[in-house]
């Protein structure tokens, strides 16, 4: 290579970089000039007060937006997550009450986690049965079976040493340290090691990948058990933060991950994101629900700014798409 | 819409029913049809006949309205007429019956007969025993007795599902049917009964287009042969007055290709020995060797088992029974992942499907076979990984902004070079390219081959599937032929002619009783 062609290559690849980062730095933007608008208009909004309860109640939503992220961009799509960090909290709640070691009711939520998305994971890609169709009944199994089960009675009474969520180390607490550990190392591992490439190659072209040595339906499995790990995790976050768990968990949870993950630039057709994107997005939209009420908007419009939300950044990467087509995206 | 059918040239008696004259189609780059002539009157069969490419898919895509030609005018009855729609030549009476049957499983025959223009019974309600009454008219014209307006589409053979779409095209009226391919995936009986239909057909007056690669075929059904090559008319015979030699030379004609001048490698010791490959449904029985350094070409026509065979080494589709030795050792090779710890690569016949993740970057793309060469601990080691791309896009000439850049937006060409280029670190002993210039420019196409050049001459084995037979006799030191599963006949570089492979796919004049 001569000289003038590394320097083009190396701007180039400064290009490249720029595009990679486009959505994190454009979601890390607006959550710093969203803050400052809000602000703005009603002071309290920069309380460090609100700004520390927005960040520990929505962090259980980013931790599960990591593993979506990986659902998303290994080409499925997972909507049974909402009803499971609802069992999972209740399965994990119950044995504390029983008296059960809290480490034991901890583990019981990641491992069960693991386990339930495993066996949709297998399903998914050994019998080929398209994941919005096995999450969705799995979805109704896990909400249905769990009203009957619990008969809709709250847990009170938690051992006060369950609270894992109420801890801190080196005054920072526990929900933004996982959430922070959980982005971090999943991003690391989905960028650096062959695996991780493995996901992105069967959200890509799974026919392309086989035929390179990736196993698509291996790939696919692990994808759902990690992502069960992260919901159990979510789980955790959620359910020690609460003095009462409830039978049920906030509305529409599962499109409010599915959301951040679409939003932090996971394509919903596969192959393309990161998480660092999709916990940003988390972050923003927890940011965009808590300025409504300091605005004074009826909370009624939260659902319909998210689904806004949502519509645009999809729209906006299909006339990327489209633009790049135009350009001369060739087949 | 446009199918205005102007007077200017009055029907004359002998006036053929359709008519092309001086037909002309640019695509970018390609020029697919050049000045083209054809004619079928009624009661006619008329045989397309050409290889791959020679422009006979364009012709009739353009004959049924989905293209428009660039220069030429088309006359049906002797009168001009202009097609901006499949709707529009359906309308003057020109139905097409496609390789891939336009058939909708779940509905019934006469549904599919009839689908959009049904026979209405007032207020748009659907008039249903009529339209099994005609249904069942059209069955008795063509004497088709085993088929009734009530089955289920989904649960006949391709055979049947093939006459319903003829009925189809009859209940339109056509006077003008074209057949591309029709018997490609049919079975002996299904031909014959499809024979059949053609005769009663011609006798009813219709004038039938067909589309064949099958010599044998043409001499049983055709009247008129026409003869395609690169996109230029060859010359017409009347079937009775032609012989299964003249039309394959008409067909591959005697074109010296000097872009790719193959340079001599020292050919060593076997690499690939294979015995008796089986793999139902087409690969029957299959033995070959390449050698070291060897560039040996697969022949064949489409659906004639290239294609498989390669995936049955690849193990894509792994061999029932018979034995592969790589290097003298005999080895199973059950899935791609085996292949490619025996040292063997692929390069597929479709790029978009098989080869390339065109939503990753070239670098992501290169890399992508050998990511646990590549790999320490469980980690990428990144820093080694993009000196390999960047020194396959330097090998390949790979024409990039970046190895950053997303792989999806380079050539045809270019992507084809990653795809051959992202084996190539794996050190591959055995390569196995499947039609590897397709759909590339004159360019890319002389650089893949310097490169299949170079690679032999590295001590590769190299076996390589192309339908384009200058290609496969421009680069290969060897030549097999495949016909219907099985290898057929095997040419040394100087007895490999064009005329001798090209009559060994056809399956020549020899074959006439059509071997199963």
């Amino acid at each position: 290579m001569t000289a003038a062609a590394i320097t083009t290559a190396a701007s180039a690849r400064g290009a490249a970089f720029r595009r990679l980062i486009g959505q994190e730095a454009l979601l890390a933007v607006a959550i710093i000039v969203l803050a400052i608008v809000v602000g703005f208009i009603n002071p309290r909004f920069l309380a460090t007060r609100n700004l520390s309860d927005i960040l520990l109640g929505n962090a259980y939503i980013a931790i599960a937006a990591v593993g979506m992220s990986m659902v998303i961009i290994s080409g499925n799509i997972d909507i049974s997550v909402g009803a499971l960090i609802g069992v999972l909290a209740t399965v994990s709640g119950s044995l504390a009450v029983a008296g059960v070691p809290v480490i034991v009711a901890w583990l019981a939520a990641l491992v069960i986690g693991v386990a339930v998305m495993a066996a949709q994971g297998a399903v998914i890609a050994y019998l080929r049965i398209p994941s919005i169709v096995v999450t969705l009944g799995m979805l109704s199994i896990l909400k249905g079976g769990l009203i009957s089960v619990t008969g809709g009675r709250w847990i009170t009474d938690l051992p006060q040493n369950f609270h894992l969520a109420d801890l801190s180390v080196f005054g920072a607490p526990m929900p933004v340290i996982i959430m922070v550990l959980a982005t971090v190392l999943a991003a690391l591992w989905m960028r650096h090691s062959p695996r991780g490439r493995a996901i992105y190659a069967t959200g890509g072209n799974p026919e392309a990948a086989r035929l390179c040595g990736v196993n698509p339906r291996r790939t696919v499995l692990m994808v759902f058990a990690l992502h069960g790990f992260f919901a159990g995790l979510a789980s955790l976050v959620y359910a020690t933060q609460l003095r009462v768990i409830q039978s049920n968990t906030p509305q529409g949870l599962e499109l409010t991950i599915i959301t951040a993950a679409v939003v932090g630039g996971v394509s919903i057709l596969g192959g393309v994101g990161t998480v660092v994107g999709s916990t940003l997005a988390a972050i923003l939209i927890a940011e965009i629900t808590s300025a409504l009420v300091f605005i004074n908007v009826s909370p009624y419009w939260t659902d319909a700014l998210r689904g806004a939300l949502i519509l645009a950044t999809v729209i906006a990467d299909i006339l990327r798409r489209q633009r790049r087509a135009a350009q001369g995206w060739k087949r | 819409m446009s199918a205005a059918l102007n007077t200017e040239a009055a029907p004359g008696p002998a006036a053929p029913l359709l008519e092309v004259r001086e037909i002309e189609k640019t695509f970018p780059g390609v020029r697919a049809l050049s000045g083209v002539s054809f004619d079928v009157r009624a009661g006619e069969v008329h045989a397309l006949l050409g290889e791959n490419g020679a422009g006979k898919s364009t012709l009739i895509k353009i004959v049924s309205g989905v293209y428009e030609p660039d220069a030429g005018s088309i006359l049906v009855n002797g009168a001009k007429v202009e097609f901006s729609t499949p709707d529009d030549a359906r309308r003057v009476g020109v139905a097409t019956i496609y390789q891939e049957l336009l058939l909708f499983p779940e509905l019934s025959v006469a549904e599919n007969i009839f689908l959009g223009h049904a026979p209405l019974a007032g207020a748009g309600r659907i008039d249903w025993r009529a339209m099994r009454a005609e249904a069942e008219r059209l069955l008795e014209a063509l004497e088709i007795d085993d088929l009734s307006p009530d089955q289920i589409v989904g649960a006949l053979t391709v055979g049947n599902r093939q006459r319903v779409e003829i009925l189809r095209a009859l209940s339109h009226n056509a006077r003008i049917l074209i057949m591309d391919e029709p018997t490609a995936a049919l079975t002996e009986s299904d031909v014959t009964r499809l024979f059949d239909v053609v005769r009663r057909l011609k006798r009813r007056g219709v004038g039938i287009v067909y589309i064949s690669h099958r010599l044998d075929e043409i001499f049983a059904i055709a009247d008129r042969v026409t003869v395609l090559r690169d996109g230029a008319f060859v010359g017409a015979r009347e079937v009775a007055e032609t012989n299964a030699a003249e039309l394959v030379h008409m067909m591959v004609g005697r074109r010296i290709d000097n872009l790719f001048p193959k340079t001599k490698a020292e050919i060593g010791a076997p690499v690939l020995e294979a015995r008796d490959l089986v793999r139902r449904p087409l690969t029957k029985g299959v033995s070959l060797t390449v050698k070291a350094g060897e560039i040996v070409g697969l022949a064949g026509l489409v659906g004639s088992g290239r294609s498989e065979l390669a995936q049955t080494l690849f193990g894509m589709t792994p061999a029932e029974s018979g034995e592969i030795r790589l290097n003298g050792e005999i080895v199973r090779i059950d899935s791609p992942e085996r292949a490619r710890a025996k040292g063997i690569a692929y390069v597929p016949e479709d790029r978009g499907a098989q080869g390339l993740v065109r939503r990753m970057s070239v670098l992501h793309n290169f890399s992508l076979a050998a990511l646990g060469a590549l790999s320490h601990a469980g980690f990428i080691d990144r820093a080694s990984e993009r000196r390999m791309a960047l020194e396959g896009v330097a090998r390949f000439s790979v024409k990039t902004s970046s190895v950053d850049e997303v792989a999806g937006r380079l050539s045809g060409g270019n992507q084809q070079k990653i795809v051959l280029g992202k084996w190539l670190a794996n050190n591959p002993k055995l390569l196995i390219l499947d039609e590897p210039t397709r759909g590339i420019d004159v360019g890319a196409k002389a650089e893949i081959h310097r490169l299949m050049s170079q690679l032999a001459a590295e001590g590769v084995a190299i076996l390589m599937i192309s339908s384009e037979l200058p290609e496969v006799l421009g680069m290969s030191d060897r030549v097999l032929v495949m016909r219907e599963g099985r290898l057929v006949a095997e040419f040394d570089r100087a007895e490999a002619t064009s005329q001798a492979v090209g009559t060994a796919m056809m399956g020549g004049a020899s074959s006439a009783g059509r071997a199963a």
